[in-house]
């Protein structure tokens, strides 16, 4: 509460699961500034994904103190405070791409006209202008993870929680998905936290990258990120680039010794 | 449609092979023999067919509606469900058709409501079993974006788990819809109204009119089918985002 400019702000946060006695956080210390881009990368069973959940209140810390907007995380998630994007579109079938995209909406109690302009609006910003009336399965698996992203940022959640949003997607498209990425959020200006295996993609899209390292998971190190913007395809042929790539993969290998993730071509 | 041409040359080859073979009336009859029938006895089948509908219909509702409230009531109670689930699958396994004589007995045999009775129970668990099925294969992704949205558990309820429940609803309105049909003439077979058709069937083998005991199995067909014909066009109304429920 003392730092009302932190959008998430998280002490000393520990959650451990019964079952099997996994320590899945261990004392998590992070802050995010307004308008930050942070990814959350290491291997698997680092906790990373749990970190996301407990920021959004869908998993409850065992202890620790946290705040999203100066709030409880409670109190956040009724509130609305964010919105949430998954490795799957999590589309529903019964549902047109539009009514999709507007089901945030619709349970935030907007009127019909101005869930319909909003949708119009976001079906542009994701270029699925033509595909409102069409249901998911009729949709690319590129396009539905569009239509995902466009549902989150439809009611301008000032916190945006991205859980390896472009995970099950080839490279192409997941390049592709990365700009269009970077420009909505530039556009919109809200605080993103993206979870991700890929060393190249956090580098790429983030401000700053949390390296983690499992069991129990705990944060390795934050490396800054400080690429020029607006970033773009020459970005990736950057000097400056392949050393923030390397330092994050140094990284990994200390605290994660042979668990690296899946490396990519950069 | 290939189908039709399928059932065309079955028809043409039933027809051709009573004749070349020389097979005995009451063996089987010749389909435009079940046809006349069908049309000559019209005064009586068709009243006693509609009387049998009703039951088989009423039993469907019956059962189908009780399924569906059962389905609730369990999936809204996950220990209830977990300890339900395999009783309610292992009662889906016994020939319910085999109480038919009791059920008679419990009720009125001539009274409409015993047949009603048997098509119920044989529909209930089929759809009970289903729609539980439906209600407890909502994505847990799903629900977890209804979290982030702060849902409570109705809007979960309305928004997730019923939609997801509908197509594995419809398979089952669908098996309902022929076992009505079954139990209310097996149920007849056991004794019931003078003017109800499987009865009619029953009593017209008994008597060697063999034909006109075609002629009502035709008429139960029929009947049966016309039932599963309008839960198909309930389905597509309702379940329009399915894929592939347009080639079922």
């Amino acid at each position: 509460m003392s730092e009302p400019q932190s959008v998430v702000s998280i002490h000393g946060v520990t959650k451990t699961f019964p079952q099997g006695n996994v320590t899945a956080l261990q004392d998590i210390e992070l802050e995010l500034k307004p308008g930050e881009f942070v990814s959350l990368i290491g291997p698997s069973g680092c906790g990373k994904s749990t970190l996301l959940r407990v920021i959004g209140d869908l998993v409850q810390p065992t202890s620790g103190t946290l705040t999203v907007n100066g709030k409880t995380a409670r109190q956040a998630r009724i509130d609305r405070d964010y919105g949430i994007v998954f490795q799957d579109a999590v589309l529903f079938d019964w549902r047109t791409v539009s009514k999709n995209i507007a089901l945030p909406l619709e349970m935030l109690g907007w009127d019909r006209e101005k869930r319909k302009a909003r949708v119009t609006e976001m079906l542009e910003l994701v270029e699925l202008k033509g595909f409102g009336d069409h249901h998911p399965w009729q949709l690319s698996g590129g396009m539905q993870q569009r239509a995902a992203i466009a549902r989150a940022f439809a009611f301008e959640p000032s916190l945006l929680l991205m859980d390896e949003p472009f995970g099950a997607l080839d490279e192409m498209t997941r390049e592709r998905l990365n700009l269009e990425l970077l420009s909505i959020w530039q556009r919109l200006g809200s605080t993103v936290v993206f979870v991700t295996h890929s060393i190249s993609e956090a580098v790429f899209l983030s401000t700053r990258v949390v390296v983690m390292s499992p069991r129990p998971g705990r944060i390795a190190g934050v490396v800054d990120i400080d690429l020029p913007d607006p970033r773009g395809v020459e970005t990736r042929e950057d000097p400056r680039f392949f050393e923030l790539v390397t330092e994050v993969r140094e990284l990994l290998r200390k605290r994660g010794e042979h668990l690296l993730p899946e490396e990519e071509p950069a | 449609m290939p189908a039709l041409a399928v059932a065309a040359v079955v028809l043409a080859t039933w027809e051709g092979g009573i004749a070349a073979f020389h097979i005995q009336q009451f063996l089987l009859p010749r389909p435009s023999e079940i046809v006349k029938s069908f049309w000559t006895e019209r005064h009586t089948l068709w009243p006693a067919g509609w009387y049998t509908f009703k039951e088989a219909l009423g039993g469907f509702a019956a059962g189908s509606t009780l399924g569906v409230l059962a389905a609730t009531f369990v999936g809204r109670f996950k220990r209830v469900g977990t300890a339900f689930m395999p009783i309610a699958i292992a009662a889906n396994a016994v020939p319910i058709i085999a109480f038919a004589p009791i059920f008679d007995i419990w009720f009125n045999p001539l009274s409409p409501v015993s047949k009603m009775a048997i098509a119920a129970v044989l529909c209930f668990l089929p759809v009970m079993v289903n729609t539980l099925r439906g209600l407890q294969s909502a994505s847990p992704r799903q629900i977890e974006l209804m979290r982030s949205y702060a849902a409570s558990d109705l809007e979960i309820w309305l928004r997730v788990r019923v939609p997801t429940a509908l197509p594995f609803l419809f398979t089952a309105l669908k098996v309902a819809s022929v076992l009505a049909m079954i139990g209310a003439i097996v149920g007849e077979y056991f004794g019931g109204a003078f003017n109800a058709l499987g009865v009619l069937i029953n009593s017209d083998a008994q008597i060697f009119d063999f034909v006109t005991a075609w002629a009502g199995i035709f008429v139960a067909s029929l009947l049966g089918l016309s039932l599963y014909a309008a839960v198909v066009l309930m389905e597509r109304l309702v379940v329009r985002w399915v894929p592939d429920a347009r080639d079922s």
